[in-house]
């Protein structure tokens, strides 16, 4: 924009000039000044031409589109003529990875004397680190902040460009084992997560998270199937480290996971997905000593496109048969849960959860239990929850707790999986 | 021990096998398999792609697009897709990137030559010059990602996917170059007609529900003057909604629009108060049945404007 308006000058000014030079002959100081405008409105012309011949490539598609179009702002990667030096430094901090941080203050009243939850703290911090790798992949952190030390919840490359339609993960992980153990836990419809996790999936008082994470490899990919059904496969290879469900005494003691999930929306407003797993590893009495899990989940939910900040309900259970090699034995185990939610409002949720389960390592021992919960969302980036818990041990003891959660979020915060 | 390991490798890599092995969908037609973010893009690339590609959208035009369900179904789409076409601007931050992730197609990820972000065709507003920061609400830092609700813009965009269409598919470009011409004309007839209708009312004051008409107001001369959220994406308190009242009341605001998926409940309220008439105007192609393709969302718009505006005379 500058050249052309200089050039405009340059022009308006230059015959002015020339009539006023007429009637006297130049001196030598005005031929050499002449002569520098000259110059410079060739050198403006040549950039002239050369800001059109861009444009009018940008404007001529290949194919000889026509060029009377619309002219567009900016276009991106255009060259840029006549700047002198690269962006500035803060321009490299766009190659950073998005930051986000998820705080999670839970509150605990009631008596449990089995598993109690502190009065108040702030279980965990997760603090995620996401960004596009390379062209062919992207890897996401996700580091859990606890009041007595930080974990790498996951941390994980996705290789996006693999032929054959795969998509591997290689890092830490959580396992695609059933529906909710992938949720990280902020993502949860609940508090806390199932009894059945806690009992047959490596549940430990010293950790309140639970579930099957552990260091590998996963693979997964889209199946063919009919029109309208959504098919997909995974299978994953862990160290075999995962709370106090696997153990690796060796390096050869490596645990597997397998999935299957089907999806169907039935309504455009209504879906049914469907998975069936299976997860096998070496438990904490040794390299001998197997454990093995089963696992089949369902979710029904229903959002109506139209209202979808408003309304909405999910079903879900997950049924878990574990099998634990003991010393002496073999412990067969089985557990599940149940949830409904309903969103009442654009900011209220409500929702109840009944859980039932043996424990694994001793089958003859069940635990049941039944929650309430509420939310308030005031914003997408808070929420606050009351949880009313009521556990029955197999101790004989009954627990009545009322669990608080407040969760915020700073930054950006990548979206979760369906 | 070694015999588990060994079987496990086996199926493994059987299973691998398989699954690679199983043919995709054949591209029948030898179409281009265009999926947009939305149906105004969707809407666009048929415009000037044709007979030529197949174009499917992920939302639905009554459909927030800032909160859309990343179903699994939609994977199917994006897997066997030759050019992914989203409006950026962060309207899809919230569901789109772990569908793209987890499809497994090449072609569409970011940086890749079928990745196609509209927005850097369009003329954006709203783009803060200050520190962004979440006390403003759900703000979209990089600008209004609601820019297809100019038509200037839409041919702007219409004129990226034809050059797109014309690098991926070489020996069509004289048939997008026929189509894009064809709607380039369409678009300066039309914006006539829409500019002829919208004359008598530039300048008049309107509320909105959500930001999502900057580019539409700007283009036909639209007062925006408040917002019934008080913040973008923030819904309305009892305190705002009495200074909207008053607001409008002084200004002698007449007309609010709201977008389809909005609850009406709190506009009527504030339109019995006030006098004005609530109008749902809609952001996308496909918001009712018979809004099909883009210029009948804005026959559509302008119409219902035209007929606000003549009741509030």
């Amino acid at each position: 924009m500058r050249g052309p308006i200089l050039l405009a000058c340059v022009l308006v000014l230059l015959p002015a000039g020339a009539r006023a030079q007429q009637p006297e002959p130049r001196t030598e100081s005005q031929e050499e000044r002449l002569k520098a405008l000259e110059e410079r409105v060739k050198a403006l012309e040549a950039v002239i031409a050369e800001l059109r011949a861009v444009k009018a490539a940008q404007a001529v598609p290949q194919g000889g589109m026509a060029t009377e179009v619309a002219p567009a702002p900016a276009p991106p990667l255009a060259p840029s003529y006549g700047q002198l030096g690269g962006a500035g430094g803060s321009a490299a901090k766009a190659l950073n990875p998005d930051v986000g941080v998820i705080g999670n203050f839970v509150g605990a009243t009631g008596r449990n004397q089995i598993n109690p939850l502190r009065a108040l703290s702030l279980q965990e911090s997760e603090v995620s680190l996401q960004a596009i790798l390379d062209p062919y992949a992207r890897a996401d952190f996700f580091l859990a902040i606890g009041e007595e030390g930080i974990e790498v919840e996951e941390g994980y490359v996705t290789f996006t460009s693999v032929p054959g339609g795969f998509v591997p993960r290689v890092g830490r992980m959580r396992a695609a084992f059933g529906r909710t153990n992938s949720f990280h836990n902020h993502s949860l419809p609940w508090v806390d997560r199932p009894m059945v996790a806690f009992n047959l999936m490596g549940g430990s008082l010293d950790e309140a998270d639970v579930g099957i994470k552990d260091a590998g490899i996963s693979v997964s990919r889209i199946l063919p199937s009919p029109k309208g059904l959504f098919l997909e496969a995974t299978g994953e290879l862990f160290r075999g480290d995962s709370g106090s469900l696997f153990k690796a005494s060796r390096r050869s003691d490596v645990s597997v996971v397998g999935h299957l999930k089907a999806y169907r929306d039935l309504t455009e407003n209504t879906n049914l997905e469907l998975g069936g797993s299976y997860s096998r590893g070496h438990n904490d009495l040794g390299s001998g000593f197997i454990t093995q899990l089963y696992g089949l989940d369902a979710t029904l939910r229903w959002k109506p496109l139209r209202r979808a900040i408003y309304h909405s309900f999910a079903a879900r259970t997950e049924l878990v048969w574990s099998r634990r090699e003991e010393l002496t034995s073999t412990q067969r185990a089985f557990g599940w849960f149940g949830s409904l939610e309903y969103r009442l409002g654009r900011r209220w949720y409500v929702g109840g959860r009944y859980d039932w389960s043996e424990r694994a390592r001793n089958a003859t021992l069940h635990d049941s239990g039944g929650s309430l919960v509420l939310t308030y969302w005031p914003s997408e980036f808070s929420q606050i929850r009351g949880q009313l818990r009521r556990t029955r041990y197999a101790e004989g003891q009954t627990a009545n707790e009322m669990l608080l959660q407040v969760l915020f979020t700073i930054g950006a915060h990548g979206a979760h999986p369906f | 021990m070694k015999s588990h390991r060994v079987r496990f490798g086996i199926i493994l890599m059987a299973a691998c096998v398989l699954a690679a092995g199983l043919p995709r969908s054949a591209d029948a037609a030898g179409k281009l398999k265009i999926v947009t973010s939305t149906t105004d893009l969707a809407a666009l690339a048929q415009e000037v792609g044709g007979d030529r590609v197949e174009v499917q959208s992920i939302a639905r035009g009554y459909q927030d697009p800032h909160f859309v369900e990343a179903k699994p179904s939609f994977l199917l789409q994006l897997r066997r897709a030759d050019l992914l076409i989203v409006v950026g601007l962060q309207l899809e931050i919230g569901w789109l990137p772990p569908l793209v992730t987890q499809c497994g197609n090449p072609k569409i990820q970011p940086g890749a030559p079928g990745y196609f972000d509209s927005s850097q065709f369009a003329q954006i507003l709203e783009i803060p010059t200050a520190q962004v920061t979440r006390a403003m609400g759900d703000v979209h830092p990089l600008g209004n990602p609601h820019y297809w609700l100019d038509p200037q813009n839409g041919l702007r965009i219409g004129q990226g996917i034809a050059q797109k269409l014309s690098e991926m598919s070489p020996g069509d470009a004289a048939y997008f170059a026929e189509r894009l011409k064809s709607f380039r004309q369409r678009i300066a007839d039309a914006e006539k007609r829409w500019d002829e209708q919208m004359k008598p009312y530039r300048g008049w004051k309107v509320v909105t529900y959500h930001r999502s008409w900057p580019n539409l107001a700007t283009r036909f001369g639209l007062n925006v003057v408040n917002y019934v959220e008080p913040r973008a994406g923030i819904p309305p308190s009892p305190a705002h909604l009495v200074e909207l009242i008053g607001m409008m009341k002084r200004e002698n605001v007449k007309v609010i629009l709201v977008e389809p998926y909005f609850d009406l409940k709190t506009p009527n309220s504030v339109a019995a108060q006030t006098g004005a008439q609530v109008v749902v105007l809609l952001p996308s192609v496909g918001g009712e049945k018979e809004v099909t393709d883009y210029f009948k969302l804005f026959d559509y718009d302008v119409n219902l404007l035209v007929q606000a505006f003549q009741a509030a005379r």
